[in-house]
């Protein structure tokens, strides 16, 4: 089980909770589980999400191996200037 | 359109060339002459990217017509290196980073030029009113003014 | 890609000031941008613009225009595909209308002529007719359930029901007991502001040549922030294949992420499409403001509670931003980075966009930050002058740190906020005396940064020199870093190296040059390059020596017996190696393909002294010191600048540039006489304090720098000036106009 954060605005999808847990080992794992959860939550999925993973934000990186140790937090697909 | 033809000294040589009456300096340098260094930030007069020299004064070569130049004498950023060798104010411009995406650069050195010449030991503010014309988006002015310092003691003591 | 063990080592290049690659061309006027190419039977490309705010594209008759001779052809948007997804689709209605001209200076057709001055004629001869409709502006006014409609829906599933259709987005983050956190404070402050949309403003107008034949085949020359993108923009676009467009980057004026979209270059492509010949279009600086990309405009309500001694105790923020005619997420980054700085146990950001009858926003340094960021510290700040405190000891006492729990959810590990703070307390500005009418201000400033796809080569010549091959346009110097980060790594000198941009055939996907990515990302991917071609050459000696391939090393350029055990060979330079390459097995490259991540957050603090004229309103900078955690800096001179030119930039946004709109919906300044950038003489010298605290996913330690500075200027500025004129200011720009306003009431 990896317990990930959702911001603010995404806990509404999924019913209410700030800290959701799913089976996973890796990032597309998880988004897999979560989409699949949480059906609401899988518009904002489909359209990018990016994953910081004890502080370290990744924007895709599907493989990146996540477990119950680790901090995961989701947080939007992000753009620079 | 009626084309008119003119002749005028671009860096030194002598050149020929047609154009409409509405065309400016500018376009004529860029689009018949090749000489694309002046670069075209506004078209208006503001910004100093197409500076160039026009019997010895600092024009915004899109505010000149190609007409007006019969008989001038033009000097462009294309004429400043003598063949291989960088004028002080090249040389200095790319030791000290004075430039990062280099599209107001040749501007900035054909105005730079021109107030060494006029007055070869400016103070900074000088510096900063004599450039206010030519603008720069990505240095912060900084290092342009303190190139030019640069280039300035160097030819004093040249 | 962790930072190398090797803490303690010596870069003999890595932080050299060498000379730029492509310096002598660019001080000669030899450097090609843009506008500078032509091809034999060019034509020149024109486009007509909306003259209304809002407005139904009833119908648009051409054939006047097609029958001025020297015109070969004129398109509309209905000769551009569209494109199913969203994000290509908003690009190719932007290029070119469709049903709606959603704002002042939006494409409607086109015309490729002979010359330019018929092209102008031509587009004069297009008959549009336009059903105009009420329009909106105002982020706030779009908000109002009664708003006109820009465009309707595209709102997001997380925007609640009932709002107006302008509004797309809604975001939410933050964590803690807010109303526990307020309670706690001894002073609660709330205010509200607004910033202006501030244009990229690079000196280089958007310029292209572009070619496509009947087959589907094309060129295009652009300059652009990222030719991959185009390549898709375009192919999207006009519907043809990614693989027959070839995109080559020219040098490029300046983009600052204004030309990380596509404007032109379809359009450019169906002329020729249709005329069969090359087209060139370059926009003038009036379309430049009119239709590219401006920041966000915003509105925003920020709270902040502390107690009597500095301690935050609770921040909560809503931001209303509008991107344009488009739905825009610009607002999410805002609202993450807003309150990024403190640690705090209490914190809510929220944030809506709403479109508005304005051209689409286009990154810009940061985006959605600086005004974000603005917003909190002028709150922090005059809290502190409220409460009595020392501005810097308060952001010192709140600080975020290592293992502090973010505003934007993820804990933090390595930043450098702490030591940024210190270095400017540290530093003589901070306690130089002021004067009568002058302020101190000072703010933290924030980014993300990125990696991101990155593809590089890098090839050994057969004289023993290096190619490398990279897929970013160089916007400030980074053909200069990525050949020193090569030459680092092979042990050769910087000269010995050579680092070009690759068009879209000639190496595999990159994405755009943004998000301080280029440094960081395609350094990181030259030195894995390099590090393959090294294993590869170490491979060839080893055969050569007839030992154990672990049994040679790198070092200083050669290959060595690793050992006492492995031999005594004399060592084998690089040069030797490439020489008999063809002997040893043939030519020997290395690559490296990734999507870069682990480009750690980057924070900078700014000080600032301003001296307010209160019979004018006029502000002048008196003196202004960037402070930032850089990384590894790899060419000082243009972290640097990169310092100075953004610093400059949020100059420019706190005092003088916006967009005006007039009643009717039109933009009243579209050019550089009325949107006043900052020039040489509005400004002191600006010093910088680069700290190199190296980034953990880096192996030289390198950190991107080139967004962060924009950040903190608008409200170091903002609280400058507060406290020089006595009067606190919330909203920017801070114009003379304005600021003599709120002093004299
Ligand atoms: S192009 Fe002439 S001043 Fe800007
Ligand atoms: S170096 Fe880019 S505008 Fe001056």
């Amino acid at each position: 089980m990896v317990r990930v954060k959702l911001w603010g605005s995404l806990r509404a999808l999924a019913d209410g909770e700030e800290w959701v847990e799913v089976e996973a080992s890796n990032f597309k794992e998880l988004l897999d589980a979560l989409s699949e959860k949480y059906p609401g939550l899988a518009p904002q999925i489909k359209r990018g999400v990016s994953l910081a993973l004890d502080g370290v934000i990744y924007r895709e990186a599907w493989f990146t191996k996540i477990g119950p140790e680790n901090e995961v937090v989701l947080m939007p697909y992000m753009v620079g200037g | 359109m009626k084309t008119i033809p003119v002749e005028t000294t671009i860096n030194g040589d002598s050149t020929e060339f047609l154009c409409n009456a509405d065309e400016s300096l500018l376009d004529v340098l860029r689009d018949r002459l090749g000489l694309t260094g002046a670069k075209e930030g506004c078209g208006t007069g503001d910004c100093g990217a197409c500076s160039v020299m026009m019997n010895g004064r600092l024009v915004c070569s899109c505010l000149v017509l190609g007409v007006e130049t019969q008989g001038a004498e033009i000097e462009t950023i294309e004429g400043m290196a003598k063949g291989e060798e960088l004028h002080p104010l090249q040389r200095v411009f790319l030791e000290e980073a004075a430039l990062q995406c280099g599209v107001c650069t040749p501007g900035i050195l054909i105005a730079a030029k021109a107030l060494l010449e006029k007055n070869p030991d400016p103070t900074d503010t000088e510096v900063r009113y004599w450039l206010a014309g030519n603008l720069c988006r990505c240095t912060g002015y900084d290092k342009i003014i303190k190139a030019v310092q640069t280039a300035a003691a160097e030819m004093r003591s040249a | 890609m962790a930072f190398d063990a090797q803490a303690e080592r010596n870069f003999k290049v890595v932080g050299t000031r060498v000379l730029r690659p492509d310096g002598i061309d660019k001080v000669t006027g030899k450097a090609a941008y843009g506008a500078d190419i032509s091809a034999p039977g060019m034509l020149h490309g024109r486009i007509l613009r909306s003259p209304h705010a809002h407005a139904r594209i009833v119908s648009i008759d051409v054939s006047e225009a097609e029958k001025l001779p020297g015109v070969k052809a004129v398109v509309t948007g209905a000769d551009l595909a569209q494109p199913e997804d969203d994000a290509f689709s908003d690009v190719a209605i932007n290029c070119l209308a469709r049903d709606k001209a959603l704002y002042d200076g939006h494409a409607v057709a086109a015309v490729a002529a002979t010359s330019k001055s018929i092209a102008k004629q031509a587009i004069r001869l297009i008959k549009v007719d336009y059903e105009v409709l009420p329009h909106v502006t105002d982020v706030d006014e779009a908000m109002k359930p009664d708003a006109p409609v820009v465009q309707e829906g595209r709102a997001l599933e997380t925007v609640p029901a009932g709002m107006s259709q302008n509004v797309t987005t809604h975001c939410q983050f933050g964590h803690g007991d807010l109303e526990a956190g307020f309670a706690k404070a001894d002073k609660i402050i709330e205010r509200s502001f607004k910033t202006a949309a501030t244009h990229q403003g690079y000196i280089e107008p958007q310029a292209c040549m572009a070619s496509l034949g009947n087959d589907g085949r094309g060129e295009v020359w652009c300059c652009t922030q990222g030719q991959y993108m185009v390549r898709a923009n375009c192919a999207a676009a006009l519907g043809v294949e990614e693989s027959q467009l070839r995109i080559t980057a020219s040098e490029i004026g300046g983009g600052f992420g204004g030309k990380t979209s596509t404007f032109i270059e379809p359009v450019a492509l169906a002329l020729s499409r249709k005329a069969g010949k090359p087209v060139k279009i370059v926009m003038t600086r009036d379309e430049v403001l009119k239709a590219t990309g401006p920041t966000i405009s915003s509105s925003m309500d920020i709270k902040i509670g502390m107690t009597k001694d500095g301690r935050i105790t609770a921040g909560q923020g809503v931001l209303r931003y509008s991107g344009g005619a488009y739905p825009n997420a610009t607002v999410e980054m805002g609202a993450q980075a807003a309150f990024a700085a403190y640690n705090l146990e209490a914190v809510e950001t929220i944030g809506w966009n709403a479109m508005t009858n304005r051209p689409k926003e286009i990154p810009y340094r940061a985006p959605g930050a600086p005004t974000a960021i603005y917003a909190v510290e002028s709150v922090v700040d005059e809290l502190c002058q409220e409460l009595g405190l020392d501005p810097l000891d308060v952001r010192l006492m709140n600080a975020a740190d290592k293992g502090t729990l973010s505003s934007y959810g993820p804990t933090f590990n390595e930043i450098g906020l702490v030591a940024t703070l210190e270095a400017a307390k540290a530093h003589p500005h901070y306690t130089a005396p002021l004067g009568p009418n002058q302020g101190r201000g000072l703010s933290c400033g924030f980014w993300f940064n990125f990696g991101g796809n990155t593809c590089v080569s890098l090839n050994i010549n057969d004289d023993g020199t290096v190619g490398v091959v990279e897929g970013n346009p160089d916007i400030g110097g980074s053909r200069a870093s990525i050949s020193m980060m090569a030459a680092e790594e092979m042990g050769v000198p910087y000269e010995k190296v050579r680092t070009v941009i690759a068009d879209t055939s000639s190496l595999g996907f990159n994405d755009i040059t943004d998000g301080s990515r280029v440094t960081f990302a395609v350094g990181l991917a030259t030195i894995q390059a390099a590090r393959a071609a090294i294993k590869e050459m170490c491979r060839r000696v080893a055969k050569i020596w007839d030992i154990d391939e672990d049994a040679v090393i790198w070092e200083d350029g050669c290959a060595k017996p690793a050992g006492p055990n492995a031999g005594t060979h004399p060592p084998m330079t690089l040069a030797e190696i490439a020489a008999i390459a063809g002997k040893t097995g043939g030519p020997i490259a290395g690559h490296h393909e990734v999507n870069a991540d682990g480009a750690g957050v980057s924070f900078g603090v700014h000080l600032c002294d301003t001296e307010v004229d209160p019979e004018t309103g006029a502000v002048k900078i008196l003196r202004y010191t960037v402070f930032q955690d850089a990384g590894k800096a790899v060419h000082p001179d243009y972290v640097e600048g990169q310092m100075q030119g953004g610093a400059v930039q949020g100059i420019g946004w706190a005092l003088n540039e916006e967009y005006i709109y007039g009643e009717d919906g039109r933009l009243q300044n579209a050019g550089f006489l009325d949107y006043r950038v900052p020039v040489a003489s509005d400004l002191p010298e600006i010093e910088t304090v680069i700290l190199e605290i190296p980034n953990p996913g880096h192996p030289y330690g390198v950190r991107g720098v080139g967004e962060t500075p924009i950040v903190p200027p608008l409200a170091a500025i903002a609280n400058a000036v507060s406290r020089a004129a006595g009067v606190r200011m919330t909203e920017l720009p801070m114009s003379p106009p304005r600021l003599l306003k709120a002093i004299t009431g």
